[in-house]
């Protein structure tokens, strides 16, 4: 009748499998991404006569396409974690990179802290809304992917800013490194260090491991003392400021800004960046490496396409295809992976 | 119409077990209705009622060996379709009613009017309004469900389950949310039922109920058929007699020594929400395990969140050695020592995705760690490890999801997470439901370790024998208010039952 004669032999099979199980799920979509690259090399040779997408000046490129959709997936990230959304963050993205404009044209280098700052003051309000209003956050971040559209207009007079003279450009256009040994474009570090530091809040700290618990189970978060209303602040705050940052990096590969254009469904590649890498749209479950790859799932496809000279409807097409259908791929073999 | 032997039963059930994994809900148990009866089911929280209703309604399948007999003839019920079809409809205490759409679109739900492929709207709404009539209801079949009160609400079933020609009609703690005028109107339709035929099965703990209404009353416990009055042997002592005459099993641990200076850590002082809770009050001492006993719904677990800060109040005080608290949150209920067990560890306790160490050290995170919230692992690893030897938690690591543990594995795994922010009073929401016997009297001996260390222990519980075993004192709730305590010898099931049934306890003990 009860359990007190259970044997360590199903235990110990019952670990293993656990160890099996988290092991998958780490790894999660790192083998589609490589299959993926090797796919879009074999079918430039095949078609083109040459591999161009595996060179290291192509391979910069991709990584620099995947870099602004990087850094806010990261944020996306911890709010799906948290079992919430943020649609307003290519609105934000917008007006921060109008503002950043803006301000660089009088005051240099403090455009960058103004973008950064419009970004984590529309998202901390997006914050606020959710988690003391507690508004669903679908509704509250559809409300602002179009109410800070139009700010971002309104903020540029419903033109083009430009700064032909911008002193953060070296973020956008230069690279980091030893000339002839290496180098790193500056969109991939900033993007690199932004993954890492969430990997260090979300696994290293006190607050990680509450995101994890709001989204894992509110209610006994509740109960069991989290002060949920400051994580949910926290995580669309966070999802904010990186949208900023993603404005910086825009408008310095840009030198100028357009509210209208800038940005456009970008909420939806991030979202898309963090369902690749695996993370639950209910929250609780998922990884910030997962949205790395992620992001470069996606980058690798858009570049692949464009090297073999697929065009542009096709490539929306073909995306979404992938999209779904590696999230299938996904749900089918861990579902495998549960049974063995 | 009194029901009589000499009429043929419509349902007869016999020889009903069923088995959970570790759990034996019901033992050969047997209920017989006859056609225009009332016949109420007793018996305490977990006496087996629900199975039973279950089984007869399709929900759960009974072990091999059940009989069930409708108008003499065996049936196999094997899901709710058979049931239906057999005629049998149960109306629960939450309404299965679908709030949008119109009283007449319920009442035919999967069975619309068609016109063709149309929907044949009036012929629905005719149909509906000759049962309404019947039943003496005062809105009409277009009107939305959302828009009734609960009574009215539950009149739409009742409709349902004449509309389907039902013969055989479950209600499963029907009076609970209505007030007395609508419990007195649910009465005329239900001797209205009762005078057509219909064999009603009632299912209350509300003795006056039980005694106004039924012909006969079957009484199960602990899973088994203890017996069936009928109308001119019900008595209200005599039903509590057989719901609770069991002796005690041994494996209540009661080793602390209550006595002593009695020093009061928390007391409670007439405490309300405006809603369920109306007026708790109560002292708890260190070292004392307090019972706080009561009917479902009596409000138990709504005045410890009160007290937890996970709701707001609107009346009454609380203090903590001698000092008057008001928390405003669960977080500040814990940095004050105070902890609370939920009695619904899936949906309000654990984190199923997350690991058993996760789960032990979340209470803890915060204190453990350094400066900018940086966790500290190894402490946790450590806390997690000695707190899964200390509580015997039957898993191979701290990494394991407790998702995947048993049931009383996992309560283990919540109670130690309370226990590591070292707290001084303890409120246990139902601490051992769903676990097996062996971790039960795991968490009575820590349980008990817990007073004899000092602190104060309230646990609320729906099962008498564990209140009895366990508590030195018991404080027992009835619709809002605690009403009544016993302490020491005087603590048995009558007299708990007593308080929490209101019946006089002067005529259980004569």
């Amino acid at each position: 009748m009860s359990d007190t004669v259970s044997t360590s032999k199903p235990e110990r099979q019952r670990l293993r499998q656990e160890q099996m199980r988290s092991l998958i799920r780490s790894i999660g979509m790192l083998p589609v991404l490589i299959i993926l690259g090797v796919l879009v090399q074999l079918a430039g040779i095949y078609f083109t006569g040459e591999g161009r997408f595996l060179s290291w000046q192509n391979l910069s490129i991709v990584a620099q396409q995947a870099s602004i959709n990087a850094v806010l997936g990261a944020g996306m990230t911890f709010v799906i974690l948290t079992g919430g959304i943020d649609l307003s963050v290519g609105s934000i993205l917008a007006a921060a990179a109008v503002v950043g404009l803006e301000v660089s044209q009088v005051a240099g280098d403090l455009g960058v802290l103004a973008a950064l700052l419009t970004g984590l003051v529309i998202g901390l309000a997006n914050g606020v809304l959710i988690a003391f209003l507690q508004l669903p956050p679908f509704i509250v971040t559809l409300g602002s992917l179009t109410a800070v559209r139009g700010l971002a207009r309104l903020l540029g007079n419903d033109t083009t800013v430009f700064n032909s003279d911008l002193p953060f450009a070296f973020i956008g256009n230069d690279s980091i490194g030893i000339e002839g040994v290496f180098s790193i474009p500056w969109l991939v570090v900033i993007a690199f260090l932004m993954i890492v530091g969430s990997w260090l809040i979300l696994r290293r700290t006190v607050l990680g491991v509450h995101i994890y618990a709001v989204g894992g189970n509110p209610a006994a978060a509740r109960l069991s003392g989290i002060k949920v209303w400051a994580v949910l602040l926290f995580v669309y705050g966070a999802s904010g400021l990186l949208a900023g940052l993603g404005g910086v990096m825009q408008a310095a590969r840009l030198y100028a800004a357009n509210g209208l254009q800038l940005g456009q469904s970008y909420e939806l590649d991030a979202i898309a960046a963090v369902i690749l890498g695996g993370t639950s749209f209910v929250g609780g479950i998922g990884s910030i490496w997962g949205t790395l790859i992620g992001a470069l799932i996606i980058a690798v496809l858009t570049n692949g396409l464009i090297l073999l000279g697929v065009t542009d409807v096709w490539q929306y097409i073909a995306k979404g295809a992938v999209i779904i259908g590696a999230v299938a791929l996904d749900r089918y073999r861990l579902r495998g992976s549960a049974r063995t | 119409m009194p029901a009589s032997p000499d009429t043929a039963p419509i349902l007869r059930m016999q020889n009903v077990s069923k088995t959970f994994p570790g759990v034996k809900a019901l033992r050969n148990v047997q209920l017989t209705v006859y056609p225009g009866e009332v016949h109420a089911l007793m018996g305490e929280n977990g006496a087996g009622k629900s199975t039973l209703m279950k089984i007869l309604s399709g929900a759960y399948i009974p072990d091999s060996g059940a009989e069930i007999e409708i108008d003499g003839k065996p049936v196999q019920i094997d899901g709710p379709l058979a049931a239906k079809a057999h005629g049998i409809a149960i109306i629960y205490q939450e309404l299965a009613l679908s709030p949008n759409l119109s009283v007449a679109e319920n009442i035919y739900l999967g069975r619309e009017a068609r016109h063709g492929a149309m929907i044949d709207r009036a012929a629905m709404y005719a149909g509906c309004a000759d049962i309404l009539r019947s039943l003496g209801a005062t809105f009409g079949p277009r009107t939305l469900v959302g828009d009734l009160s609960i009574a009215e609400q539950q009149m739409v079933e009742v409709a349902r389950a004449i509309h389907q020609r039902s013969r055989i009609l479950v209600m499963d703690e029907p009076t609970t949310a209505l007030s007395s005028r609508e419990t007195e109107k649910l009465f005329q339709v239900i001797l209205r039922l009762k005078a057509e035929g219909l064999a009603i099965i009632y299912i209350s703990h509300r003795m006056a109920e039980v005694y106004e209404l039924s012909e006969r009353v079957s009484v199960l416990r602990d899973g088994g058929y203890v017996g069936t009055l009928s109308r001119d042997e019900i008595q209200p002592e005599s039903i509590v007699r057989m719901m609770v005459g069991r002796d005690l099993s041994s494996f209540y641990k009661k080793e602390h020594k209550p006595g002593g200076a009695r020093t009061p850590v928390l007391e409670v002082g007439n405490l309300s929400d405006g809603g369920r809770v109306k007026s708790g009050s109560f002292t708890l001492h260190a070292g004392e395990v307090l019972g706080l006993a009561g009917l479902v719904g009596a409000g138990r677990t709504e005045l410890a969140r009160l007290i937890y800060g996970a709701e707001p109040r609107t009346a009454g005080t609380v203090k903590l050695n001698g000092q008057p608290v008001d928390y405003r949150s669960p977080g500040e209920a814990i940095d004050g020592g105070v902890v609370y067990l939920t009695e619904d560890r899936k949906a309000q306790g654990l984190f199923l995705d997350m690991t058993c160490g996760d789960n032990i050290n979340l209470g803890v995170i915060g204190r453990d760690a350094g400066r900018g919230g940086w966790l500290d692992r190894g402490r946790a690893r450590v806390r997690s490890l000695a707190a899964i030897k200390a509580m015997a938690i039957r898993v191979p690591g701290p990494e394991i999801p407790v998702g995947t543990l048993s049931g009383g594995n996992q309560q283990k795994v919540l109670l130690s997470r309370l226990l590591e922010t070292k707290p001084k009073v303890l409120i246990l929401d139902e601490p051992t439901r769903g676990v097996d016997i062996g971790a039960k009297s795991e968490i009575y001996r820590i349980i008990d370790e817990l007073a004899q260390s000092g602190a104060a222990v309230l646990v609320i519980s729906s099962e008498l024998p564990e209140v009895v075993g366990i508590a030195d004192r018991v404080v027992v709730m009835r619709e809002g208010r605690t009403v009544g305590e016993v302490s020491g010898h005087d603590i048995t099931e009558q007299s708990i039952m007593a308080f929490a049934t209101g019946v006089d306890i002067e005529k259980v003990a004569a």
